[in-house]
């Protein structure tokens, strides 16, 4: 609980001098409508993707006295997972989107502003129309940020000629409209970073489904997938079904074959690797990643831009009180996957009830399933089951891997199916 | 006389408003009572399931399982892990359980019975 001592650090401005403060148009701490001072406890979320939007609703069914807000700028979420299938025609961006009003029917009050600065000591939220947020307890759940510092030419500019599309919405549909309006014989190019990075599964994919549009609309392209390492999830998988589905039309380049991008010109719409260049009539460029900028604005990333957490509550390592999950953690063996920012939001909010309640969390083990698309009915899956180990989040032993590489056809249309029952479940969980 | 008439007029308005707001709030503030009662905390593991395992009303290519007999689900989850029981991707995820938290996992899901199938 906060002290009076705290409360006292800043400035409570009345309400003619809130009033003049806004006029004036200062950017001075003020107390805006939101949900200030409450007597009762408060967990504020920042963020609403699958990570923030998860612990919001469990939250509330674990702590029904806990007043919750969520502070997510977007007043629609679209969601990453299946967006590989709207990229390669085969769903509409809408099926991928979804709102908040469930959240809030459940009492979440949600308040559509940005987060831009966090007081760890004070325990308060800083938003982007000056207002202030107390909490008991934060959670921080950013995702992704891309690094427009990583590969000389890429900038936040570039990505309206070579979209990244790795944060699904309009960048998504870019990379849709490009695809449609190339020629048959063309070249896509991907670039995908190395670890860590979100869903890691998620380029080859890409590249699968990306190949698959080609095959059936544009059979004499040709896509190029430039990748800064040698070893991806699932690879054994994607290999054998790439050379089974689109021999001759999707090539991997790895690392140790000059498949590091090292500079990219837009104008000419190329893509230098250490070995040579790529020319591309769509070019598809995913850049290294770093947690959302409240993680470090709020002090819960350390140098690598990802966010340290304790394994069994999800607490930062370096504030007190805050908690981080999903993409922005650094969760040891658990991929940055929606499935596992989930399951992390379900235990860090059984743990926020404890601890708010001056009981002790239990250490939890948890559950990741991804399942990757190779083509509309060939699907394929990698599990694992995690538990807190020496600080960390370790694989379970014997458990979890990848789909068996030898089985019948009707197994892959079975995953297909379930990938499918997936993101309906999971998207009516979080938000339906 | 009118005027009081209606004065007492009046006072009974008052009174029924302030009736009708007081039975009002105990009905909010009893519905909000009957709310509150907080989840059971899931066991560990049990609070992945409902990743992919959806209340049976909306389930759909993934079977429901939340308010299924705790035998049902345990001896589910030991075959699966056993391989005894086909699968895709159960058995993968059973292999990382031991007995007991199986057995709480399935307790706690048998418990859901807000999740069940209608009968």
């Amino acid at each position: 609980m906060r002290t009076g001592s705290q409360a006292g650090r800043i400035r409570r401005p009345s309400r003619r001098s809130v009033l003049k403060g806004i006029a004036a148009g200062t950017a001075f701490v003020a107390c805006a409508p939101y949900a200030v001072g409450q007597q009762s406890q408060r967990v504020v979320v920042i963020g609403g993707g699958f990570a923030g939007a998860s612990c919001a609703r469990a939250l509330r069914a674990f702590a029904p006295d806990v007043a919750i807000t969520l502070v997510e700028r977007g007043r629609r979420f679209t969601a990453c997972p299946f967006s590989n299938a709207v990229i390669a025609g085969l769903r509409a961006l809408d099926q991928q989107q979804f709102g908040y009003d469930a959240l809030s029917r459940e009492g979440i009050e949600i308040v559509h502003r940005a987060a831009i600065g966090v007081d760890p000591q004070a325990r308060q939220v800083r938003l982007d129309d000056g207002a202030i947020l107390e909490y008991a307890r934060l959670v921080v759940t950013p995702g992704i940020d891309l690094r427009f510092d990583a590969i000389p030419g890429y900038d936040e500019s570039a990505t309206e000629a070579m979209p990244h599309a790795w944060k699904a919405g309009d960048q998504t549909a870019l990379l849709r409209r490009q695809l449609e309006a190339m020629e048959d014989g063309g070249v896509v190019v991907m670039s995908v970073p190395a670890n860590p990075f979100r869903c890691p599964p998620g380029p080859y994919e890409r590249a699968s489904l990306i190949a698959h549009y080609l095959k059936t609309s544009k059979p004499r392209s040709k896509l190029i997938v430039l990748d800064a390492k040698d070893a991806f999830s699932k690879q054994r998988l994607f290999e054998a079904a790439w050379k089974e589905l689109y021999a001759g039309l999707l090539e991997w380049v790895p690392l140790s074959f000059g498949g590091q991008v090292t500079e990219i010109d837009v104008a000419s719409q190329t893509l230098v690797t250490e070995f040579g260049s790529h020319r591309a009539d769509v070019a598809n460029v995913v850049p290294p990643q770093r947690a959302g900028a409240i993680a470090e604005a709020a002090g819960v990333a350390d140098r690598t831009g990802w966010c340290p957490i304790d394994p069994a509550t999800f607490e930062s390592r370096l504030q007190p009180n805050i908690h981080v999950l999903g993409d922005a953690a650094i969760a040891g063996a658990m991929p940055k996957s929606a499935f596992a920012a989930n399951s992390q939001a379900k235990v860090c909010a059984a743990a926020i009830a404890q601890l708010l309640r001056g009981e002790a969390p239990a250490a939890q083990k948890l559950v990741n399933t991804c399942y990757s698309l190779i083509a509309p009915d060939y699907g394929i899956s990698i599990a694992g089951v995690y538990y807190p180990k020496d600080g960390m989040l370790a694989d379970v032993e014997g458990a979890g891997g990848a789909s068996p590489q030898d089985v019948p056809l009707s197994f892959r249309q079975d995953e297909a199916r379930h990938a499918e029952s997936w993101f309906g479940t999971i998207t009516a969980e979080v938000f339906g | 006389m009118r005027l009081d008439a209606s004065r007492s007029d009046s006072r009974c308005f008052w009174l029924w408003v302030c009736g009708t707001a007081t039975a009002a709030l105990l009905m909010i503030t009893s519905s909000a009572a009957a709310d509150s009662s907080p989840s059971k905390l899931p066991p560990s593991g049990a609070a992945s399931c409902s990743g992919c395992h959806a209340p049976a009303a909306v389930a759909g290519t993934v079977p429901a399982i939340a308010g299924l007999p705790a035998q049902e689900i345990a001896a589910a989850m030991m075959a699966f892990r056993a391989d005894q029981r086909p699968s895709t991707v159960m058995n993968r995820i059973a292999k990382g359980f031991t007995d007991e938290e199986i057995r709480a996992i399935a307790d706690w899901l048998a418990s859901r019975q807000d999740q069940a199938a209608k009968p």
